[in-house]
């Protein structure tokens, strides 16, 4: 157990925890946004994939990272477009059309994937983000090279979260956003565009798990592997519901999946894996499933959520 | 401006053309993407028929390839017909893989070991589909969530097991032990693989189409689907309604597990079904929701992707084509269903 | 009058839905400080107007002046923007947002963030002004009914609007909550607001409205210029268009007690719960239920129909104690229900109308067997029932939400009809309905009393009441507070009792 405490509180470990959060913690915060407006998104799986792949092809060919970043965050507002093109301006429902994303837009990585890197024996691989220390911070022990030497994209992410709570909490947008997945007929009386309101939040959402799939290629694997979303993007919908539809606590709740995720691996690594590691893995969605059954009794989902809007209905 | 309108009645030939439409569209879109692989169009299409429908070799390829994706096309019919959004027809057919696998290694007689096979595939399925179906209607949880979930949860299993307790000691990879020789499904023509599993799935259409529009069940679960209070107000027990066609829901995906077992691969391994649970839904959504037009759907979808295959080696295009004709078939629909209960009206 | 333009001012709109038409040719004008009262049955084309000044719908035809000036309002934000408010007959708030959030939704920030102290300030003037106050940090799950409609006008006020339309406010009220919104809606008046109120109640609008516009099948009717000065009934007469001439009806002659309620209560499911209600209705005779919408008449109906199981008390039907009250029980027991909302209670509007014709008894050897449907026998029992009720379609294969409320209903009627109910409830059997659909339901039920059976019909429709039933229960809080023979009923001894005011009848 002491040997388990150890590998704990090294400063390894921590930063693991970080890195494993960081594209979930994205991509969590994009599902949020969406699906506090009102619109589930079950594409995300599909649009990290091909933002993923459109990031790495950016950076692969551009020899810039950012680039790469860029060309993810477009892509994912891209998809995220399309899937409010049919969800939000023509009503569809949310949930065969998350499917359809996420089919068509994972297709369409693999297919240009393969189209443009052909099929390799070693897949090409990119230089991906290094560590960015920050000065004095990073000097603190254990949580200062945790924390502090992180990827640019890590601090974004520490960024991000504040940075949506306040959007969302302190905003009109974010009032907006809150108020048309609540009761857009409500939005709408005061005067404010449902369908605008909608669209722009399920984009923007789109833009954040593009970065998550940014993140992916460009600092966690450096190459586009088929397998580089794996489930992820069903992570983070998981993850909105348990951490009840807010910034803070979908954070929170990527992390402490990150914190499970690392213990798995550091177990495995120190060869104490007498519980499969696929019980660690389908935590988050066990959990998740437990904890909408105790939820649902003062239901906190967002009230809109899954129910298009329509003027002039008679 | 344009503007949608809601139609009083939705003109009969729509329903029939609609499907088709979504299908032409799909792949006049998708050829953008064979002409910038730099191949001929009707080249690509070509090798794709011929190799999935040109001969009828290639034929009961496709067909053994649609069966799974008749069962779980069904599937995902009957329970959206209730309103009950099962999209966890993946998970349950791992289930029912999982289930049918088991017992197909118990040593018996071979009819017995299929029957038990199928009757454990079909529980097992159902008793997943059950999850989500108890907690909408105890609950209130979403099923659309709950049972996507869900397939992660059964995957997740099904790793934990064959890359532990239920590791073939054989094999060096992550495989179940295979069921025994005589639980094999028997092939129905020589020299193919054409199983009685695929038809079973045939068959099974025309079931589920009768149960749905011939029986009182089938009543009730349309009613429940299209209004829960009135139904309710007529007397139908609404969440029993959803608990029923959830178990059965189940075990039509949990059947295309058991096929799949018992039929083309004879043990569990973790890429045994390549999302035919998902195609569930695009079959579904492009046979409008009718048990009969789920055959004739599925079968296109599979020859799709046994056609890709070959269409890749001629031509260079990368087989991947099929998973994206798959989405944009899915997206192409819906918005060809938009059209069945609205059109469009200019407006001042 | 004044030589102002009026606040606003309505001409010749009109607006059709398919060939239904809602408005046809309405002219209207409300005069700074004013309070214009308008007046309509049900289905009178008031809601649609104001939809229509609302930005909600289009007019086909017709124009809005504001101040003199003609807009064009397409959307509520152009309706705040020329400083009309309006108060929804159903809230438009979020309930899990706090008041705050509510007010300033749709309010430009301040430096990007949203302007909570000037919210306040303007919130302070609001209350100031017109008596209105609310705690701003409350979130609206924890508001009352009338606190709620109180954060509707505050949020019309916030945007300073000019002109406030009410639909129908006083129809979720209690009536001491009346009383209070009765002296804002003065004060905001005597501020030089103008305000259109919307109801069908007339002695409200005779309380507090300065002049009257009466609608009638989208049309306006009449204007009343003194409302105080003229009386109920001829207000009612414009409303109706004609002298209120009761249908046929012989003598009641009442037989057996066929429904009876033993004091019976319910659990409080989103709604008003019966308290101890008592109740008979005997063979051959019309017992009609009165109340304010929300004083336990769903309930009430929900109960009988057998969708809400009381929590003490009994109830028999035709001598037989009803112990599940499953819809299928009451059913079989010989009630014959008819849902006071046709549309999402009644029928299923995509499905066949055919389908929802057999609904509540597909499982009985009229329509199955062994589990089976009878297609044949389905079809058949459609078609005669389409015969027999005249009901206008095109066959019992047609989507059922394709048919006019009045064929509609009548499909219902036939439904139950069909099956010769020994009792039969009916909630607003005529809401919605044109003069003619109305009076072919009145005809058929008052042919159901001369074949013996007992009817209970709900209704809010006073006039409705009167003229059918043989005996009208008065529902106010869930109870029935009196027992009237409709010879000595009359709106005016009815209108207490409802009021809650009424004492022993």
């Amino acid at each position: 157990m002491s040997a388990v405490l150890e590998q704990v509180f090294q400063v390894g470990f921590l930063a693991a925890i970080i890195r494993i959060a960081t594209p979930l913690a994205f991509a969590t915060l994009g599902e949020m946004f969406s699906e506090r407006a009102g619109v589930l998104n079950l594409g995300i799986e599909g649009i990290m994939l091909l933002a993923a792949m459109a990031g790495f092809t950016g950076a692969y060919f551009s020899g810039s990272l950012w680039v790469g970043v860029l060309a993810a965050v477009a892509a994912g507002a891209l998809m995220g477009a399309l899937h409010a093109l049919f969800t939000v301006v023509l009503g569809l429902s949310q949930h065969v059309c998350g499917i359809g994303v996420t089919l068509f837009s994972s297709g369409l990585a693999y297919f240009l994937y393969r189209l443009i890197f052909g099929q390799q024996s070693v897949p090409p691989s990119i230089k991906g983000f290094q560590p960015v220390p920050i000065p004095i911070l990073s000097d603190i022990p254990v949580l200062g090279p945790a924390v502090f030497n992180q990827f640019t994209l890590v601090y974004m992410a520490i960024l991000a979260i504040p940075l949506a709570a306040f959007i969302l909490y302190r905003t009109p947008w974010g009032l907006s956003v809150r108020m048309v997945g609540e009761n857009p007929r409500a939005a709408d009386s005061a005067g404010v565009s449902v369908m605008a309101t909608r669209f722009q939040a399920v984009v923007l959402g789109g833009a954040l798990m593009g970065l998550a799939g940014s993140f992916l290629v460009m600092a966690q694997f450096n190459a586009f592997t088929f397998g580089v979303v794996s489930g992820r993007g069903w992570v983070a919908i998981a993850l909105v519901v348990f951490g009840r539809w807010d910034p803070w606590r979908s954070a929170g709740a990527a992390l402490l999946f990150a914190f499970v995720d690392a213990l798995q691996l550091r177990l495995q690594a120190a060869g104490l894996g007498h519980i499969p590691y696929e019980a660690f893995l389908m935590l988050p969605f066990v959990l998740t499933i437990v904890a909408m059954a105790f939820m649902s009794r003062n239901a906190v989902a967002p009230s809109a959520l899954l129910k298009p809007f329509r003027r002039e209905e008679r | 401006m344009l503007r949608l309108e809601a139609r009083q009645r939705t003109p009969a030939w729509l329903n029939l053309t609609l499907p088709l439409v979504a299908i032409v569209v799909t792949l006049i879109l998708c050829s953008g993407l064979i002409v910038l692989a730099g191949a001929g169009v009707a080249d690509a299409y070509g090798v794709m028929f011929k190799a999935s429908l040109g001969d009828s070799y290639a034929i009961t390829e496709t067909l053994v390839r649609a069966a799974p994706m008749i069962f779980t096309g069904l599937a995902v019919t009957l329970a959206f017909r209730a309103k009950f959004w099962n999209i966890g027809a993946e998970g349950q057919l791992l289930a029912g893989a999982m289930a049918s696998c088991f017992v197909g290694a118990i040593p018996m007689p071979g009819p017995l070991a299929m029957l038990l096979m199928a009757i454990a595939g079909a529980a097992a399925g159902a008793a997943v589909a059950l999850i989500p179906a108890l907690l909408r209607v105890r609950l209130k949880v979403d099923d659309v969530v709950s049972s996507l979930l869900l397939n992660s949860v059964v995957f997740y299993i099904l790793m934990a097991l064959i890359e532990g307790p239920w590791k073939d000691p054989f094999s060096g990879y992550p495989i179940s032990p295979p069921i025994e020789d005589s639980a094999g499904l028997p092939v129905l023509i020589e020299g193919t693989r054409l199983h009685l599993g695929v038809l079973v799935a045939v068959l099974a259409a025309p079931l589920v189409w009768l149960l749905i529009s011939r029986t009182v069940l089938g009543f009730r679960i349309r009613v429940t689907g299209e209004n829960p209070e009135a139904a309710r107000y007529g007397g139908i027990d609404v969440q029993r309604v959803i608990v029923i066609a959830a178990l059965l829901s189940g075990a039509l995906a949990g059947l295309a597990g058991v096929g799949e077992v018992g039929g083309v691969h004879f043990q569990v391994m973790s890429d045994i079904s390549p999302g035919y649970g998902y195609s569930g839904i695009v079959i579904a959504m492009l046979a409008r929701l009718n048990p009969l037009g789920v055959v004739p759907v599925a079968i296109f979808l599979a020859a799709v992707m046994t056609g890709a295959e070959a269409m890749s080696r001629a031509t260079g295009v990368p087989a991947f084509l099929s998973d994206v004709i798959q989405g944009t078939a899915l997206l192409a629909m819906l918005v060809a269903l938009l059209f069945t209960a609205y059109r469009i009206r200019r407006s001042a | 009058m004044t030589t102002l333009p009026p606040l606003i001012e309505m001409r010749g709109i009109s607006k059709s839905f398919g060939p239904v038409k809602a408005n046809e040719a309405v002219d209207l004008a409300v005069a700074p400080g004013e309070i214009l009262g308008l007046l309509g049955e049900n289905g009178a084309g008031k809601t649609t107007l104001m939809n229509i000044l609302f930005g909600a719908y289009q007019p086909d035809a017709g124009e809005i002046l504001v101040n003199g000036k003609p807009v064009s309002i397409r959307n509520s934000a152009d309706a705040l923007a020329a400083g009309i408010g309006m108060v929804h007959q159903h809230f438009h708030l979020a309930s899990r947002l706090t008041v705050m959030e509510n007010l300033l939704i749709g309010i430009p920030g301040k430096g990007g963030r949203l302007d909570r102290a000037g919210a306040l300030a303007r919130l302070d003037d609001i209350a100031r002004n017109y008596g209105l106050h609310l705690d701003p940090d409350q979130p609206v799950s924890a508001l009352s009914i009338g606190e709620q409609q109180r954060l509707e006008i505050i949020k019309a006020l916030f945007r300073r609007a000019r002109l406030l339309i009410l639909d129908e406010p006083t129809a979720v009220l209690a009536p001491s909550e009346v009383d209070g919104l009765f002296s804002a809606l003065r004060a905001m008046a005597a501020q030089g607001l103008g305000i259109i109120f919307i109801s069908h109640k007339l002695n409200e609008v005779r309380a507090l409205t300065h002049r009257c516009v009466v609608l009638r099948h989208g049309r306006v009717a009449g204007r009343v210029d003194v409302p105080a000065e003229t009386t109920a009934l001829e207000m009612a007469q414009l409303m109706c268009g004609h002298e209120i001439v009761p249908p046929e009806r012989g003598p009641s002659v009442p037989g057996a007690v066929v429904l009876s309620l033993d004091a019976v209560s319910t659990g409080g499911h989103g709604g008003m719960p019966l308290r101890a209600v008592t109740l008979a209705v005997r063979e051959g005779e019309i017992v009609g239920i009165a109340g304010v919408s929300g004083n336990g008449q769903r309930a009430l109906a929900d109960v009988v129909s057998g969708m809400l199981k009381p929590q003490s008390g009994t109830m028999d039907i035709a001598g037989k104690r009803v112990a599940a009250f499953t819809p299928r029980e009451v059913q079989a027991l010989g009630l014959g229900r008819i849902p006071e909302d046709r549309m999402t209670t009644g029928l299923v509007t995509n499905l066949p109308l055919a389908d929802s014709m057999v609904l509540p008894r597909i499982g009985t050897e009229a329509f199955s067997a062994r589990g089976l449907l009878k297609p044949g026998a389905i079809v058949a029992f459609a078609e005669a029932q389409i015969e027999a009720f005249d009901i206008r379609c095109p066959g019992p294969m047609v989507r059922a939400g394709a048919l006019s409320g009045g064929n509609l209903q009548k499909a219902l009627l036939a439904r139950e009809l069909a099956f010769d109910p020994k009792v039969l409830i009916a909630a607003q059997p005529t809401r919605g309905l044109d003069i003619g659909a109305a009076r072919f339901v009145h005809e058929k039920f008052l042919a159901l009393r001369a074949r013996r059976c007992g009817i209970v019909v709900v209704s809010e429709d006073l006039e409705e009441l009167l003229a059918l039933s043989d005996r009208i229960a008065v529902m106010y809080e869930g109870r029935i507070v009196g027992v009237l023979d409709s010879a000595d009923a009359s709106v005016s001894r009815l209108g207490m009792l409802m009021s809650g005011a009424g004492g022993s009848a």
